[in-house]
């Protein structure tokens, strides 16, 4: 049985086999083609964040103006996707600092989408970092979404967000009261606690706001703009964000084996801001969304085939967290091409029983 | 009393970029900033031992290639998260069209 809690024996097991801040594998990319594919810019991030914001306003606007008409639900539907699962990239690509090149505008809407995903933007951070370094090993990573056996309850009612965004709110009200997890001790230092506290603080303060202008007006419209959006339109987060490491190898320190690249549909890969391209971005965290299917292409013989589409991805996944969750311990065994380099497969064949 | 060490030729290193170098089992990062001038830091990144020299520079920036943490690489100063100790510089200069750096 895993123990994921960062503080269990698990987590010094991790330690003690050498899995903890570990030599990860890269492919090889001459230094010049990496200084292209890392170069930042403003531009693409510039033009995507008009179009989110012009959309969200655009949207919330059409519904606030239909409602209570159901003939408000299509724009209320859209805006929610946008705010509570388009935040979670804008959250993601934001904290790495690569989605603009000036340092402002990746903290501006860093701090906004934080806020949507209900992620403090300090913890969040440091979370994050220790996600890169010790992605997927069991006891030292803070966001495996999909453990094993996987909590099956609690990752379906995230479509809604019910457990997440609900722990976010309550994690929100502790760190707004001066106090800290335990877990979050481990991975956000000293110096950065404080601020952790007073994002919680205003957050509550936006909040309480928002409540009371639902009270004093009588209606839960202020809500469905600032609130609810996170529950309602968290399934597209979800959904893609599931695919990363679902179902992967856990405890190998080869991102090629326990991260996921999937071919997405336009729409979704803007929403999710290229994040389908999984295995590159774990492997070069520098390189920013816009860049990610060049850097696919220059490294795809080096990978294991793409899955081929979000419906593919799921077809491969479901079947073995159905075998997991009736207690076999086994996992997704990824094929590298003739033309990859191997690396530790040893670690690979540790990590379970490959599923057929 | 230290000297002065050779580390490379000028031109090893394109403008606004960085390369790694090793000196007595230790490692450095060279810098070749936008205005021509050479600065030298510690290798490895402060926050988790990752070689700067993979890393991106960006004006007077250096950028850590695992966690995107941040350092003014002619002060040494933390400039964001999740780095928040210093790196250590060292002074550098030019002779003969080499790189020399100045290490205690």
């Amino acid at each position: 049985m895993r123990d994921y809690s960062l503080i269990g024996p698990d987590a010094e097991r991790a330690v003690a086999a050498g899995l903890a801040a570990a030599d990860w594998y890269h492919s090889d990319i001459p230094r010049k083609e990496m200084k292209a594919l890392m170069a930042r810019e403003d531009g693409p991030a510039i033009r995507d964040t008009l179009i989110l914001y012009g959309a969200m306003v655009l949207f919330a606007g059409l519904g606030i103006w239909l409602w209570p008409s159901w003939w408000s639900a299509p724009f209320w539907l859209a805006y929610g996707v946008l705010y509570g699962s388009a935040s979670d990239s804008r959250w993601h690509e934001c904290g790495h600092g690569t989605a603009f090149r000036t340092a402002w505008m990746n903290n501006a809407v860093y701090h906004i989408a934080s806020f949507m995903i209900v992620r403090n933007p300090v913890t969040w951070r440091w979370s994050h970092a220790r996600h890169h370094t010790d992605t997927i090993i069991v006891g030292r990573d803070p966001e495996i979404a999909v453990m094993r056996p996987p909590a099956a309850l609690r990752l379906l009612s995230n479509f809604f967000g019910l457990a997440d965004a609900w722990a976010g709110w309550n994690r929100m009200i502790l760190n707004a009261s001066g106090r800290q997890d335990p877990e979050e001790a481990t991975f956000i230092p000293e110096s950065e606690r404080q601020k952790v506290v007073t994002v919680a603080r205003v957050w509550v303060v936006i909040y309480a706001a928002t409540i009371g202008l639902a009270v004093w007006t009588g209606s839960i419209l202020p809500l469905m703009v600032i609130g609810l959006p996170r529950l309602y339109g968290a399934w597209h987060h979800v959904m893609t964000g599931l695919l990363q490491h679902g179902a992967l190898a856990d405890n190998v320190i080869d991102h090629r084996l326990n991260s996921r690249t999937v071919y997405m549909n336009p729409v979704s890969r803007f929403i999710y801001w290229n994040m389908n391209y999984h295995i590159e971005h774990h492997m070069f965290p520098m390189v920013p969304y816009h860049r990610l299917p060049d850097l696919h292409e220059r490294i795809k013989d080096d990978l294991p085939a793409p899955t081929r589409s979000i419906w593919a991805g799921y077809r491969e996944m479901l079947p073995v967290l159905m075998r997991q969750l009736r207690g076999q311990d086994l996992f997704l065994k990824r094929a590298l091409p003739a033309t990859a380099r191997p690396y530790r497969e040893e670690l690979h064949m540790a990590a379970g029983q490959p599923a057929e | 009393m230290t000297d002065w060490i050779d580390a490379c030729a000028t031109d090893e290193i394109d403008e606004e970029d960085v390369i790694r170098f090793d000196h007595a089992g230790r490692t450095y990062a060279i810098y070749h900033s936008p205005d021509g001038a050479f600065y030298c830091t510690d290798g490895l990144c402060t926050h988790e031992q990752v070689h700067l020299a993979e890393g991106l520079v960006m004006d007077h920036v250096i950028e850590c290639p695992k966690h995107n943490g941040q350092f003014d690489y002619r002060t040494g100063e933390a400039k964001r998260a999740p780095v928040c100790v210093n790196l250590a510089t060292y002074p550098t200069r030019v002779e003969g069209g080499r790189v020399q750096i100045k290490v205690s």
